[in-house]
């Protein structure tokens, strides 16, 4: 179980990283274009909900890839 | 009952009181939306609705965690209780305060100015409040219990939007409508500081968290929770785990079970308003003992098994349950009386100008099984052919037979089923994932970006999801093709179930049961 632990990892940049485009692009660059109420919606999705996704979903990834959530038994659950 | 469970139930009783109101604050201005709007932020006024979509959002998104980040800070340095009654008194000032700024129409842009900074200070309580109370009860609780006394804090945000929603109900039917959007609006606001004052009393006689106390007395208690929290990649491991391994997902089946279920039958099912808040309130009351089941049967067999339970039977049911929803309400599957069917048209001069027409027609139906529909529309016929004329408005609302608004109290209780799961044993569960010495900070700021980012952010995606897939058929039709999606009204509910199956497999990889934990 810890190796699929690990190699998870790798699928949670990957989450993180598409998901943070998908905001950006699909979500904040047209609020960014239309502009007027849209920025605030744009604003939050640019500097937080992104941030957020990207770095911690690759965060989280990179702890798993390096045994940080490694359980002693596999079926420690 | 022996006096110190008698003790016990008098704190979880008082701190459950504090939090409730605090939810009850915080959806008052949320329920009241539209009436606030028209008080404070004139739609034709460009700057006026900009900070109204300020107010909407930055509560919610920004400074709710914020919220969480700074009172948690405080309350793991000086104290559990002294935090909880500041966000006690900060949340119950603001909301009071609402209810007493003059409109729009007397002080100009100071009024959606003060509202507000009154509602970002709303948010910044509600940050700091639910990990102090959570966090108090659960210190004060025997660690075989836990799950159960916390649950009681896990029912105060369902109960709070119940008794904001009865509050309304019952000022509006004893004021009249008229009197209700004129000024009685601000009661609701107002009847907060009575509540608020109680709670204040009360806590004021509560003790101190005795293993905060303890450990605060033998030094062992953090200078700098927030380094220590989120700088220290030990914790933070562990921080990231509760986001998308439980609080993420929560979040999402919280915001799914209860307002997007109530917006679903309003806007697309077109259920008339008042049988939705009959639907959502009855589903609410049969829902909500089962926080307080499942929190009781975590201490028993594990936190992570029930919250995860929850989110996988949301995630495989949502559809089927929607649909079903969808299908009660919708009039093709029933039979009209067309004798009965009544269409009333009236043509008058428009307000706003003297050659202009709108046109109302209202039409009536009814359908052998006893469902009524009404359908208004009003459509303006412009005196200047050479302009565009805006388009019509069309307001339906179908009032469903007992049999069938019966069917949907049963799926919003089953809605509300798997947000109990969810979401009953997680103060335990958070609490148990740090030490005391950080348990504040840390387990507020996971909760409220899950519960507060991820789950507000449920009604804006799911609207642009249903939206997209609606213009996509529309584009498919018009260019004579097969529609793209069969179940367009069904599309919004992809967002909760990838963000919940992500959260789900997250945290069954990786949490461990920690039941008991860091006591």
């Amino acid at each position: 179980m810890n190796a699929i632990r690990r190699t998870l990892g790798l699928v949670w940049i990957a989450i993180g990283l598409g998901a943070g485009y998908y905001l950006f692009v699909n979500q904040a660059m047209p609020m960014w274009v239309k502009g007027g109420n849209d920025t605030v919606p744009a604003i939050i999705y640019t500097f937080i909900l992104a941030p957020i996704i990207v770095g911690g979903m690759s965060i989280l990834g990179y702890y798993a890839l390096t045994g940080e959530y490694d359980q002693e038994h596999d079926s420690d659950n | 009952m022996s006096e110190k469970k008698q003790n016990l139930a008098y704190i979880i009783g008082a701190s459950s009181m504090g939090t409730l109101i605090e939810w009850y604050d915080f959806y008052i201005f949320g329920s009241l939306a539209t009436v606030i709007a028209t008080k404070f932020f004139p739609a034709d006024n460009p700057t006026a609705a900009f900070l109204s979509t300020l107010a909407t959002f930055a509560a919610g998104f920004v400074v709710r965690p914020f919220g969480a980040l700074f009172f948690g800070r405080l309350g793991d340095i000086i104290g559990r209780k002294y935090t909880f009654m500041v966000t006690l008194v900060l949340m119950g000032g603001a909301t009071f305060l609402i209810g007493c700024i003059p409109s729009y129409e007397s002080i100009g842009f100071l009024a959606p100015l003060l509202v507000l900074v009154l509602r970002l200070l709303q948010g910044l309580a509600l940050g700091g409040e639910y990990g102090g109370a959570a966090t108090y009860v659960a210190e004060h609780s025997p660690a075989n219990r836990r799950g159960f006394w916390t649950s009681w804090i896990q029912t105060t945000a369902t109960v709070g939007l119940f008794v904001s929603l009865l509050v309304i109900m019952v000022t509006r039917n004893t004021m009249g409508v008229e009197k209700f959007n004129d000024w009685g609006w601000r009661i609701p606001f107002w009847v907060s500081l009575i509540m608020v004052f109680v709670s204040f009393l009360i806590r004021q006689n509560m003790h101190e968290s005795p293993l905060f106390a303890k450990a605060k007395a033998e030094g062992k208690t953090s200078t700098n929770p927030l380094k220590e929290s989120f700088g220290n990649r030990y914790n933070f491991k562990f921080v990231l785990l509760a986001l998308f391994g439980a609080t993420m997902g929560q979040g999402v089946v919280w915001y799914t079970g209860q307002f997007y279920a109530l917006s679903f039958l309003q806007k697309i099912c077109n259920v008339e308003d008042n049988q939705v808040n009959i639907i959502i309130a009855f589903g609410l009351l049969l829902g909500t003992p089962f926080f307080v089941v499942f929190g009781a049967l975590s201490d028993k067999i594990g936190r992570k098994g029930i919250m995860l339970a929850g989110m996988l039977l949301a995630i495989i049911c949502y559809r089927p349950i929607f649909e079903k929803m969808y299908q009660t309400t919708n009039l093709k599957n029933k039979e009209e009386i067309v004798a009965n069917t009544k269409v009333d048209v009236v043509r008058a001069i428009t307000p706003k100008s003297a050659t202009d027409s709108l046109i109302t027609t209202t039409t009536l139906k009814e359908f052998t099984d006893g469902t009524q529909y009404k359908e208004v529309k009003k459509l303006m016929l412009l005196a200047d052919a050479s302009k565009k004329a805006p388009e019509p408005d069309i307001k339906r609302a179908t009032t469903l037979n007992s049999s069938d608004r019966n069917v949907l109290i049963l799926m919003v209780f089953i809605l509300l089923l798997f947000v109990t799961m969810a979401y009953g044993p997680i103060a335990a569960f958070l609490v148990e994932l740090f030490p005391i010495r950080i348990r504040y900070s840390s387990m507020s700021l996971p909760y409220h970006i899950g519960n507060g980012v991820f789950g507000g952010l449920m009604p804006a995606v799911a609207t642009f999801l249903a939206t997209r897939a609606k213009e996509a058929n529309e584009a498919a039709e018009k260019a004579g093709q097969a529609v793209v999606n069969t179940q367009p009204y069904l599309e919004g509910l992809w967002y909760p179930i990838l963000i919940g199956a992500v959260c789900f497999v997250i945290g069954l990889l990786y949490i461990k049961e920690n039941k008991n934990a860091n006591d």
